[in-house]
């Protein structure tokens, strides 16, 4: 073996392993500032998504779906349903004598479901104590800051309906 | 390696003065991203047009930035 290797001051293992992890890990000005532009590209390619969907997403439609009847439930009171499709729960709570405000169930935070509180007269979020008004469902506390999507109701006779989802409450 | 002549000096200093202006820009560009899609999410689609035109300018001069430190860079590094 040491026939064959020309003389070297440098020992046999750095010869054999003539990797420097040093090097490797280094990174210039140039590379760096590669990597940051194409973050940037990364950026824009994602807004350029959410303009493709904004563009391109149809308006949905709604079915009228009956939910309840109106003085099945108290003053005070709620009631969970489904709406538009099984997956997507609700909340319909009765305000007054002939007042309902219905709502999405799903917190606009990480969309654990809210319940009403009487005590504090809102809805709550328990993940992460957020809670939003009844009014309009608009965040009062906690980490969301987009409104609960609001149920629109109909009545005919004592029948509840809903009847479409408006984004901001 | 150090920078040797005073020219190769002010160039270093131009080259990281445009970095951390390409670095600025991309924490803008981030936020932008972020507020785009929570307008999105909320139901209002007219911000989306404005934020990605604005997001596509901000690629843009972080791309002139990049070809002004490679020329820098370039320039400087010549004997």
């Amino acid at each position: 073996m040491s026939l064959l290797r020309k003389p070297s001051p440098e020992p046999l293992w750095r010869d054999e392993f003539s990797v420097f992890s040093g090097d490797e890990k280094y990174v210039s000005r140039r590379q760096f500032s590669k990597f940051l532009v194409l973050t940037s590209l990364g950026m824009f390619v994602g807004n350029l998504w959410i303009l493709a969907r904004s563009w391109f997403s149809r308006q949905p439609t709604y079915p009228m779906t009956a939910i309840a009847r109106a003085e099945d439930i108290p003053i005070g009171g709620v009631k969970l349903f489904q709406y538009p499709t099984p997956q997507d729960q609700c909340i319909l709570l009765r305000t007054g004598g002939d007042s309902y405000v219905a709502f999405s169930q799903k917190c606009t935070h990480l969309s654990c479901a809210v319940f009403y509180s009487a005590a504090s007269d809102r809805f709550e979020c328990p993940c992460h104590n957020g809670a939003f008004s009844v009014r309009d469902g608009s965040p009062l506390q906690g980490p969301p800051r987009r409104p609960l999507p609001r149920i629109v109701l109909a009545r005919k006779g004592d029948v509840l309906f809903a009847n479409g989802i408006q984004l901001e409450g | 390696m150090p920078p040797e002549s005073p020219g190769q000096k002010r160039g270093l200093t131009a080259i990281d003065g445009a970095m951390a202006l390409i670095v600025i820009l991309l924490f803008v560009q981030i936020w932008l991203v972020v507020a785009t899609l929570e307008t999105y999410l909320a139901g209002h689609y007219e911000a989306v047009l404005p934020a990605t035109i604005i997001s596509g300018m901000i690629f843009l001069g972080s791309v002139g930035l990049y070809l002004f430190i490679e020329r820098m860079d370039a320039e400087f590094r010549r004997p």
